[in-house]
């Protein structure tokens, strides 16, 4: 394939010629030998297992938590619960002031999704941890819980999260997030088709091969090494000193290769109580989610819905674009409202379009925590607007590449969200497409150019 | 807990250890000996990124009990070099750019060089049925089977 350098030749001046050419990757010797050293590959005398007691229930009020038996299983030597954490209710992106706190490390109270943490017990093998964490008892009493985001919104749902005290995440700009450009109702109301549509993904778990975890040792100076297969260093680091009411500088975390995240090993999940527990013990913990837990616990993508109408022209102009997206967060925030955030800026997509009417939710449900993942808050969005693009062409009879360059958007076009348009080469891009894959488009469009004239 | 003895060469090494009967001989290689090549996955048979070779045979080390194994020939990926020269699996991987993140690939190279012990010439087909048994997750899949057939063919050159 070529590089368009007409294209970029104002952008970098230097020769690009790293392209193309081979280089041997780094960590491939570490990896090929085993000799790589993951968070998991560290051992010291004396380790703790940390095993969860988690949530049987969707959502339940604990009346009691009984610790007793776990404690005084062989091996067990100490049982947390969130009066153990000193600051328990948190939320990961209150470091660039997106609130309110809303989790628990250690439910306190109450519980919201199948799988929530309730009771860490700490032990001398995984087997005793494991043992003693199944005689923990838990008396719950089992609340309506609300699955689906249509039924969230509706008045009267059970209220998921009470630190949001209602089923969607408040921004600033209100019950959504909001982009609004042009006039969308004249623009369908000028337009030769209409069409809506509704698309819906599930949850997708990322389910890397290596487990997520952390080893922590304490290095006898009220400082704690934290050996963790985090995607998110410093978001760690510095929830972890929250949560635990600790100065950073107490704090030495250890990151390296990952292996494989993916984007879900961004949460703050298991370095903040592995590290209490060190403290509390005074001695190294290992806390490594189980295949199951995995698969489980973990966050994954969120459900998304979008629903897009579309008012389109019989020559292949898009005049109007109207999308709702709505993003299953589970239970709590995490990264959630950034995710719908983005999909609200991304949205019409790279084309451009004078009318737009853009409407996202971070909707609260008693899920599993939905979090980050590969292209969160665009991905699904991506899909919906391209299946959608495919819809419009065969309504309207044309092909839906040539259907793409009318539409493409073009260095110097206003996006909906007030940003212009810059290096957008998605004509360049669609007409290499078109070479590669032999797919015949009209010669007035292999010329095109996402330069506009006089731009 | 009864403790019991076991004693097997590991990548040619004698090794002898005390170990809590129902240890798996993932837990005793990582834990007791330190050898880290084989990593746990999944603790339940279904990753392939313990595989180890026992006895010429792949096994998963996850679900083989290292009391089991007294006497036994152990080879991990941890000892396939020899005085520093990778091997030709271990070169492979490298030129064909087979790892990503890197931990499905211990387990990958053990199930490749039982196949290449016993097809030094394999097909394709050949290649993936031998490696079915081990994911990867970041879906690496081509580079892998590639670098086995570059392996296979580095080796008949070499053996020409």
């Amino acid at each position: 394939m070529e590089l368009r350098k007409d294209y970029f030749a104002d952008v970098r001046k230097d020769g690009l010629n790293e392209i193309g050419q081979p280089r041997p990757r780094l960590d491939s010797p570490g990896h090929v030998t085993g000799q790589t050293a993951y968070f998991a590959d560290r051992n010291f005398p004396g380790l703790l297992h940390l095993k969860m007691v988690r949530s049987p229930h969707h959502h339940a009020r604990i009346r009691s938590i009984d610790t007793s038996e776990a404690e005084k299983h062989p091996g067990v030597v100490r049982v947390l619960t969130a009066k153990d954490v000193p600051h328990n209710v948190y939320t990961i992106l209150i470091l660039i002031q997106i609130g309110p706190e809303d989790e628990t490390v250690l439910a306190d109270g109450k519980v919201r999704w199948k799988g929530e943490a309730v009771v860490a017990v700490l032990a001398e093998t995984e087997r005793a941890a494991q043992e003693a964490a199944a005689r923990v008892k838990v008396d719950y009493e089992v609340l309506p819980a609300v699955f689906d985001m249509d039924e969230a919104l509706k008045p009267g749902a059970p209220i998921v999260n009470e630190y949001h005290g209602r089923n969607y995440y408040l921004y600033d700009s209100g019950e959504c997030r909001k982009v609004r450009f042009g006039d969308v109702e004249t623009g369908f109301g000028e337009a030769d088709h209409i069409l809506e549509q509704s698309y819906q993904s599930s949850p997708i778990e990322h389910a890397p091969t290596e487990t997520t975890g952390c080893v922590v040792a304490p290095e006898g100076n009220d400082r704690f090494t934290c050996y963790t297969n985090t995607q998110a260093m410093f978001f760690t680091l510095d929830n972890t000193s929250i949560i635990l009411q600790m100065p950073g500088s107490k704090l030495h975390f250890v990151g390296g290769t990952v292996g494989g995240g993916f984007g879900g090993k961004v949460d703050v999940i298991v370095e903040p109580i592995a590290i209490l527990a060190a403290k509390l013990t005074g001695r190294p913990v290992s806390f490594i989610y189980s295949r199951e837990e995995e698969m489980q616990i973990s966050s994954p993508r969120a459900a998304e819905k979008v629903v897009i109408k579309d008012g389109v022209m019989k020559d292949g102009r898009i005049v109007a674009r109207k999308v709702t997206g709505y993003t299953d967060a589970g239970a709590y925030s995490r990264h959630s409202p950034y995710g719908a955030q983005k999909g609200a800026a991304h949205y019409p997509g790279p084309y451009t379009i004078p009318n737009v009417w853009i409407d996202t939710y971070c909707v609260y449900t008693n899920r599993t925590p939905s979090s980050a993942m590969r292209g969160f808050g665009v991905t699904i969005g991506d899909f919906a607007l391209e299946v959608q693009m495919d819809k419009l062409a065969r309504l309207i009879g044309m092909d839906p590449l040539e259907f793409r360059f009318i539409n493409a958007y073009r260095d110097g076009d206003m996006k909906a969200h007030r940003q212009p348009t810059e290096g957008a080469a998605l004509i360049e891009c669609m007409q290499e497409a078109a070479r590669a894959a032999n797919w015949p488009v009209a010669e007035k469009y292999m010329t095109m150019s996402s330069y506009r004239k006089g731009a | 807990m009864a403790k019991v003895p076991v004693q097997f060469t590991l990548n040619g090494s004698e090794k002898a250890e005390f170990i809590e009967s129902g240890t798996t001989l993932l837990h005793a290689l990582r834990d007791k000996i330190g050898d880290t090549s084989p990593k746990g996955g999944c603790h339940q048979g279904t990753c392939g990124a313990c595989s180890v070779i026992i006895d010429g045979e792949l096994k998963l080390c996850c679900l083989t009990l290292a009391e089991t194994c007294n006497g036994a020939d152990i080879r991990t990926t941890a000892g396939l070099a020899q005085g520093g020269v990778l091997h030709p699996l271990q070169r492979a991987f490298l030129d064909a750019f087979a790892t990503q993140c890197g931990f499905c690939t211990p387990g990958m190279i053990m199930a490749a060089k039982v196949l290449l012990d016993r097809t030094p010439n394999p097909s394709r087909e050949d290649v993936v049925e031998a490696l079915s048994g081990n994911i990867c997750r970041c879906t690496g899949y081509e580079p892998i089977i590639q670098a086995v057939l570059l392996a296979a063919r580095a080796n008949s050159q070499n053996a020409a």
